[in-house]
């Protein structure tokens, strides 16, 4: 168990910049998740924590010593790759064992016939023989260790990678997109498995993944990072609630967070579609700006408009069915922008007709505001943000 | 469905008819690739299983049928003993030579990045040579006393060597020449193995621990070319066992029949003292060592060799 620290990381490859100064500290027994589009160095950075990869510049500690000068295994971390990596001509037992069996035996013990020449040969294989069934209990892989890779299911080869990584009592568990090979319904099985490993263990974990719902449910903190940069660091509910910029509002979240443009009038107060919103900025007037509105914000105003802020109208294009719930799909009638989702009980979905023109109204304090260079823009604190629209209520 | 109810009552005519226009589609596709193959292999190794049992000779107007005479003869024969005895010994030279030396060049060139694409040039260059052109190139290397290498050896201090001439050196020497132009195709084939392996598994293997040269190489690269190995043993060997240019351009068997080899000896049979059904007959016995090589080959390293 360690913590880790990263101070000023840079790594470029040839003239590109894969990663621009990153400064991380990850607390002890914390699950810190990587989450970004592809290419924005997060793999680059956890290979680089691994030691598979050497940074330009900056430093690395784990445990509170530097480790940059050691090799992968001298880093007492362990890593499950997003192929799982396993070696396939050996069976489950002995790909959980090899980390064993390398810092156990010397070279000598390890070689073939020159091996049986050794008399604690046995005796070590018969410790690493109880440590791999102790592991292999754990992960329910007791009755798998005779089989080969090929023989398993995709879940089982994530395990017998998990495995391989517990064996050795790592201090930081690494994890490269461990869950992007899996079908969707075992992708939701392995994420609960992995929270609940990473509870019992107490070890550091560091994630990466690409998949914000993975970074979402899983992990005590989220570094979100784009062009070799973290765009924001914190929890959850930190990167949901209060997107630090445009890029972030956009990859958290699913459906993704509606934008809308808008406009700072005078007094800094904001206009959407030309009417004035009860929300004011510390802006200059006649700069464009862009409203975040996650799709729970919004719901529908029924009658006439009340107020006359904070409602907008928009025709249906699709319904989609998600069981619980409805996302419904709107175009924005004669504006262009790109249209907005909503999200709606069944009941609320029912009342809607496909191409019907509906009012759309949401409560100003649940907008984002962001500038036009995509930073987050806090808005001035009144306390004229009540509620402005009636939702619609079911059946009526 | 419609089959299924179909086959419980007996098959409706529409869809026995079917059946019968498939089975002829599949014939139709499979006859060419048939015809060829019974043109230009089956039908030629009959017309020579039926040569060596009889005493044909080339230009002959008749023949006679002799049964198992040429084999018993082949078997007695010390110089077709002699023969296979040095063919083996060249396959034992060559084998272990050719398949040990190009992974080890593969090895060392697959670690190069820049490089690489030169040494695979120079060392591919021997295959994409003519061995009879080399042949002279060899003989020139080689000679006693005009060649460089025995030059090198003079300055050494060491006699010089007649190595195509003394029955001693002869058929290692041939061996070397052998193995020289097997490296290049199997490095490449190594090289092709090499490639297959996935990178992960050697990064899992150095957060594992298993980073030294000699771990990595037993732990993964030569379990996980088990297969190219095997392709690459077996055609090693069937080349190696067809030895046959070398011989006929250097030494023509000699010195003192040191370098008679099994293919060499059938040319002399069938095709200077034109003793065709004799010929056949040897050619029977190449091919039957042929394929116990690879079927043993085969059968043995498919229990070793994974996926």
């Amino acid at each position: 168990m360690a913590k880790v620290a990263l101070s000023s990381i840079a790594k470029s490859f040839g003239a590109t910049k894969v990663l621009d100064g990153i400064d991380l500290d990850i607390a002890d027994g914390e699950f810190l998740t990587l989450v970004g589009p592809s290419g924005c160095g997060k793999s680059t950075l956890i290979r680089i924590i691994a030691g598979l990869e050497h940074q330009d510049a900056g430093s690395l500690a784990i445990g509170g010593s530097r480790v940059d000068h050691l090799r992968p295994h001298e880093r007492r971390v362990a890593m499950v790759f997003q192929s799982y990596a396993l070696y396939p001509h050996m069976s489950v037992g002995a790909n959980i064992a090899l980390p064993l069996t390398m810092a156990r035996l010397r070279l000598w013990q390890r070689l073939p016939l020159l091996r049986l020449l050794s008399a604690e040969r046995r005796a070590v294989m018969r410790g690493i023989e109880s440590d791999v069934a102790a592991v292999a209990a754990q992960l329910q892989l007791g009755h798998l260790l005779d089989r080969k890779p090929a023989q398993l299911s995709g879940g089982q080869r994530q395990r017998v990678a998990l495995g391989r990584a517990m064996v050795r009592n790592p201090d930081v568990f690494l994890m490269d997109e461990p869950l992007s090979n899996l079908d969707a319904k075992l992708r939701v099985h392995m994420r609960t498995e992995l929270a609940e490993l990473h509870k019992r263990l107490g070890t550091t974990f560091i994630y990466v993944t690409h998949d914000q719902v993975e970074a979402m449910t899983m992990s005590d903190r989220v570094a979100m990072m784009d062009s070799g940069a973290i765009l924001q660091l914190g929890t959850p509910s930190q990167l949901y609630e209060k997107p630090a910029s445009l890029k972030v509002a956009q990859f958290i979240g699913s459906p993704a967070i509606n934008l809308l443009p808008a406009t700072v009038a005078e007094g800094g107060r904001v206009e959407l579609f030309g009417r004035p919103l009860a929300l004011s900025v510390p802006l200059e007037p006649g700069q464009a700006v862009t409203l975040g509105l996650r799709s729970e914000a919004l719901s529908l105003v029924q009658g006439e408009p009340g107020g006359g802020r904070a409602w907008f109208s928009a025709r249906l294009r699709r319904k989609e069915n998600l069981g619980s719930e409805y996302v419904l799909h709107f175009d924005l009638a004669g504006r262009d922008a790109t249209g907005v989702t909503m999200r709606a009980t069944p009941a609320v979905a029912a009342g809607v007709n496909e191409a019907a023109e509906v009012t759309l109204g949401f409560e100003e304090a649940a907008a984002h505001v962001f500038a036009a260079a995509g930073d987050r823009v806090e808005p001035r604190g009144q306390g004229a943000a009540t509620a402005s629209v009636v939702p619609l209520r079911a059946g009526a | 469905m419609t089959l299924a109810l179909a086959s419980a009552s007996g098959p409706a005519p529409a869809a026995r008819r079917r059946l019968r226009i498939e089975r002829v589609t599949g014939l139709g596709f499979a006859l060419p690739a048939f015809v060829l193959l019974l043109l230009t292999i089956l039908l030629p190794l009959a017309v020579l299983l039926w040569l060596s049992f009889t005493n044909y000779e080339f230009g002959g107007v008749d023949m006679d049928w002799v049964g198992l005479a040429n084999f018993r003869k082949a078997l007695a024969d010390p110089i077709i003993r002699r023969s296979l005895v040095n063919t083996l010994l060249y396959v034992a030279i060559v084998v272990p030579g050719g398949v040990l030396g190009a992974l080890l060049i593969a090895v060392l060139v697959h670690r190069r990045k820049r490089t690489r694409s030169v040494y695979e040039v120079i060392y591919f260059l021997p295959v994409t040579s003519t061995l009879i052109a080399m042949a002279t190139v060899w003989q020139f290397l080689l000679h006693p006393s005009l060649g460089p290498v025995n030059g090198v050896l003079k300055w050494l201090g060491l006699g010089p060597v007649a190595f195509l001439s003394e029955p001693s050196t002869a058929l290692a020497t041939l061996a070397v020449i052998g193995i020289w132009q097997l490296l290049g195709f199997n490095m490449i084939l190594f090289l092709a193995g090499l490639t297959a392996i996935p990178r992960d598994l050697y990064e899992a293997a150095d957060i594992d621990g298993c980073s030294g040269g000699i771990d990595r190489f037993l732990t993964i690269t030569w379990p996980l070319l088990g297969p190219t190995t095997m392709f690459v043993l077996v055609t090693t060997m069937i080349t190696a066992f067809k030895i046959f240019d070398t011989v006929a351009v250097m030494t023509r068997g000699g010195p003192v029949g040191s370098t008679e080899v099994l293919l060499y000896n059938v040319y002399l049979e069938g095709f200077q003292y034109f003793h065709t059904g004799y010929a056949a007959a040897l050619t029977f016995i190449f091919l039957a060592f042929i394929l116990v090589f690879s079927a043993v080959q085969t059968f043995a390293l498919d229990k070793k060799v994974h996926y």
